[in-house]
């Protein structure tokens, strides 16, 4: 008998800048603080390197919801980055609304090195918004399918 | 008319400007084409008119590596994507010899042909009425039935750059075409709608894109050599791969790409076979600078920071979008 497995198992990418937030999941890791294994870590080397094509690659692909995460303002490893990634992805998450996709699949969150705890309660909350929303139908592509 | 070309000739014959860049008669009279003139003599075939749209600025990147100086001919709006191509290192202001022309609005072929005209040879505004030269005899129409959208909403008359006018007077008062409507009033429509209709409108003005890629071959602000579009690891590099999704990828991606640099000079709602108001996807973002970086106009001048090549410390994060209500 073959069993089908139903239940929403949300897809979700996490960018994460090398020398703060992807040390902060580290530390969320090592400090033995549970997130959602549905979440995909993908490290960049700056918030800032994540070309707003990036995110919607992640969806075309099946994510259900993209998360970036970066050093807090004015502790960018590269001194400013963060404040360009901080206005590219205003823009984009805007227009991503203007285009009628709900507003809650797309955030960006500054955690540091330090921040494992934070790192931690944003991906739970993060992916229970994203059970909220369901599947994301209106952002992807058919073809990349199983 | 006679005047620019009398005047090009001069140019041409003292040795300033080796070519012209103008507008030539094209095989239908209301469309004429973008033409270099090499020799004087080529100058007879030089056309300008209401139906002269097409803005020259990005063919200077090409006549900006040939030898000596190209002699241009830009409307008002022209002179802001020049500027912007200017800010970009793209074309250099001494390579080129502007004469700014004089503009009381482009017309919209299909909106005249929309109105039962047809047939038609040439066309000449007055005041706020269209005089109508056709086969069939001379025709009429109001002005702002029959003018290109974007001149519905014409930045003024001034020419940021130039190296002389002719027909134009210095800090002329826009003519019939600015009939002060909202530039934003149809992007804000579009804001309070809720999303679900949001998403319905999009999905049904971009699926009718055919990827001819005319829009992004138009704009002054596209112009990289090598285009991610064209690029064969690119899903969205080809009709053939349709899908949904794909248009939302061209079109997101095309309008980001502008986002700041965009000039808002209409250039790709005017190609568009499909009359896709990418308009609209251009100006929300120009809307969304406006609001959140202060008023910015590009192409206004040569050496200001772009809003997205510039931060301050107080900017907004971009959770302010999933806060705000509606559209907004
Ligand atoms: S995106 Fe359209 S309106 Fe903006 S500069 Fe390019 S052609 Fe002009
Ligand atoms: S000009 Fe129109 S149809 Fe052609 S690629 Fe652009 S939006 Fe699509
Ligand atoms: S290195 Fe972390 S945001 Fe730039």
């Amino acid at each position: 008998m073959q069993v089908e497995n139903t239940e929403f198992r949300p897809k979700i990418v996490a960018f994460c800048c090398n020398w703060c937030s992807y040390a902060g999941a580290d530390l969320a890791g090592s400090s033995r603080l549970a997130y959602p294994a549905d979440v995909k870590i993908i490290r960049v080397p700056c918030s800032c390197r994540v070309n707003p094509m990036f995110i919607l690659r992640a969806f075309q692909r099946g994510a259900d919801g993209v998360i970036l995460c970066g050093c807090h303002p004015g502790d960018c490893h590269y001194t400013t980055g963060n404040y360009y990634a901080r206005r590219r992805m205003t823009l984009l998450f805007s227009m991503l609304d203007y285009l009628g996709v709900e507003k809650g699949r797309t955030r960006v969150e500054w955690v540091s090195a330090a921040e494992g705890v934070k790192f931690s309660t944003t991906m739970n909350e993060f992916v229970a918004k994203i059970h909220e929303l369901g599947k994301n139908v209106r952002l992807e592509d058919l073809r990349c399918k199983n | 008319m006679q005047e620019l070309i009398t005047r090009a000739k001069e140019l041409l014959a003292d040795g300033t400007v080796s070519r012209v860049l103008g507008w030539k008669k094209g095989d239908l009279g209301w469309d004429p084409e973008p033409a270099y003139f090499d020799k004087a003599e080529e100058l007879e075939n030089f056309i300008y008119n209401p139906f002269c749209g097409a803005n020259l600025s990005k063919y200077l990147i090409a006549a900006g590596k040939l030898e000596g100086t190209t002699l241009v001919f830009l409307k008002p709006c022209d002179t802001y994507s020049f500027n912007q191509l200017v800010k970009e290192h793209r074309v250099k202001k001494d390579k080129t010899y502007i004469i700014g022309v004089g503009c009381h609005g482009t017309l919209d072929p299909e909106k005249i042909r929309n109105t039962g005209v047809k047939g038609i040879a040439d066309a000449v505004l007055e005041g706020d009425r269209v005089r109508l030269n056709t086969l069939y005899g001379d025709k009429e129409a109001a002005a702002a039935e029959v003018l290109l959208d974007r001149c519905l909403v014409c930045k003024g008359k001034t020419h940021v750059v130039c190296d002389e006018l002719i027909g134009a007077e210095p800090g002329e008062e826009a003519g019939p075409g600015e009939l002060a409507v909202n530039r934003f009033a149809q992007v804000e429509e579009l804001e309070n709608l809720p999303p679900e209709e949001r998403f319905a409108f999009w999905q049904e003005q971009l699926s009718r894109c055919i990827r001819c890629n005319a829009c992004r071959n138009v704009c002054p602000a596209c112009s990289c050599l090598k285009c991610v579009f064209d690029s064969s690891q690119f899903d969205s590099n080809q009709k053939a791969n349709a899908d949904t999704f794909e248009e939302q990828m061209f079109h997101i991606i095309r309008a980001f790409h502008v986002a700041g640099r965009c000039t808002d000079c209409g250039e790709c709602s005017r190609v568009c076979p499909e009359s896709i108001p990418l308009h609209l996807l251009n100006r929300k973002f120009i809307k969304d600078i406006d609001t959140f970086y202060g008023e910015y106009q590009a192409g206004a001048d040569t050496e200001s920071k772009g809003p997205l090549t510039d931060f301050t410390f107080e900017d907004v994060e971009p959770g302010i979008i999933a806060e705000r209500g509606g559209g907004r």
